[in-house]
């Protein structure tokens, strides 16, 4: 029974798939992408990923298609022009064959597998009480694998500066994005004052739990992040301008307070981002919620996009 | 076939799909798309190959799986950065085609630096 779902959910993947690489109209390519990735979360938990699953869902699925979606309609007068320059069938057939040969050869890899599989889980297992946690995942995000959570909290300040250098001269040091105007009395404003507290809680919650349970701060701040973009979307505020100190701060915080910790550890045990006994539990919550405020704000800008308003000096 | 080995099938055909729709279709916001449809079939191979690790009462194993976390994450960053640039494109030119030919436009700001 389970072999027959899980089946048919592979087979509704690549369908998706394939129309969002086939259809026409690219707003009906993004619809597809956007339930592509809510029924990839449904793979990750058949393959026992819940943490994965819930990251897919709240930013594979809902953060990247509601910044395509605003793409396509910036973009939709461009669409004519692109179907012109649709290539000739002999590179058409010569793509098919590049992808075609690189599917055979992945295949091969993953049909040739070493059995029994190569596995770090018996040394997380046997790790895991010195860190305090309770989820493994958050165990290797903090305290096993910890540089690759701050390279990766790097690595989104450095996109979100790369997205607002593209500012026009005249727009920078304004406000990011486009002003929403909605209904003040209309059901997305509505929407946007009922839901907010609801959503922090949520977002809190997730972010808590995630110590011990499927959940973390990836998830949590990007529930955060969704209930301040509402809020911007049904235009009762609007989003800083980046040349505000306090934003600035917030978007350096976390990676900054990282850091400490982690040189604080190299000075008290032995290594940087290492923990002293016994104080890994509460050194890993410190980050944590340093980290989600400057992930929220991060995530949320990177959605608005680069400042586009001319400001008058 | 466990659910492993069908689903790692099944991202090899999803990385296979994208790559041909990366190299087709003209318009760059598809290509960004079709990126995202490669990109999620790498994740979910990674996804599969860590099902196989499962062991030590974990269903999967925990490491790969804190990396797809993070792979998720960045990859959105990067997307965010595609299309920042793309909508500039726009905005700079008029148009997003990526083809040699088209003569390129001036900047509409080019004359305030």
């Amino acid at each position: 029974m389970m072999e027959a779902l899980n089946a048919g959910l592979a087979l509704l993947l690549l369908a998706l798939a394939v129309w969002t690489i086939v259809a026409r109209d690219a707003f009906a390519a993004v619809a597809g992408f956007i339930a592509y990735g809510l029924l990839l979360t449904l793979a990750w938990v058949q393959l026992s990923g819940v943490d994965v699953a819930l990251t897919e869902a709240a930013i594979g699925g809902g953060l990247t298609g509601a910044l395509l979606i605003g793409a396509v309609g910036r973009l939709r007068d461009t669409e004519a022009t692109a179907r012109v320059e649709r290539p000739k069938a002999l590179t058409r057939a010569l793509a098919a064959l590049v992808a075609g040969a690189v599917t055979v050869a992945l295949a091969l890899c993953v049909l040739t597998l070493p059995d029994p599989a190569p596995t770090l889980a018996p040394d997380v297992a046997a790790n895991i009480a010195a860190t305090g946690v309770g989820n493994p995942i958050t165990a290797v995000l903090l305290a096993f694998r910890a540089m690759d959570t701050l390279l990766e909290a790097i690595v989104l300040v450095f996109a979100l500066i790369g997205v607002w250098s593209l500012a026009p001269d005249r727009a920078w040091g304004g406000r990011p994005g486009v002003r929403h105007v909605a209904d003040p009395n209309g059901i997305l404003a509505y929407i946007a004052r009922v839901l907010p507290p609801i959503g922090i809680i949520v977002g809190m919650y997730i972010f808590w739990a995630g110590a011990d349970h499927p959940g973390g701060k990836f998830q949590g701040a990007t529930i955060l992040a969704a209930m301040w973009l509402l809020v911007m979307m049904a235009g009762l505020t609007d989003a800083p301008p980046i040349s505000r100190a306090w934003l600035r701060i917030g978007l350096v915080a976390g990676p900054l307070v990282f850091i400490a910790i982690g040189l604080a550890g190299a000075v008290t045990a032995g290594a940087f981002l290492a923990y002293p006994d016994g104080y890994a539990k509460p050194l890993i919550i410190v980050i944590e919620l340093a980290l989600m405020p400057t992930l929220a704000l991060i995530l949320a800008l990177l959605l608005v996009g680069a400042p586009q308003r001319t400001i008058q000096r | 076939m466990n659910e492993a080995t069908l689903f790692a099938l099944c991202a090899v055909l999803l990385v296979g799909a994208g790559l041909y729709g990366l190299i087709v279709n003209p318009h760059p916001l598809r290509k960004i798309l079709a990126f995202n449809v490669v990109g999620s079939g790498v994740f979910l191979l990674l996804g599969a190959i860590a099902r196989r690790g499962a062991g030590a009462g974990f269903g999967g194993d925990p490491v790969p799986q804190a990396l797809l976390i993070t792979g998720i994450v960045v990859a959105f960053s990067a997307t965010a950065l595609a299309v920042a640039l793309l909508l500039r494109l726009h905005d700079a030119a008029g148009s997003v085609t990526l083809a040699s030919e088209v003569p390129p436009k001036v900047e509409p700001d080019a004359g305030s630096r």
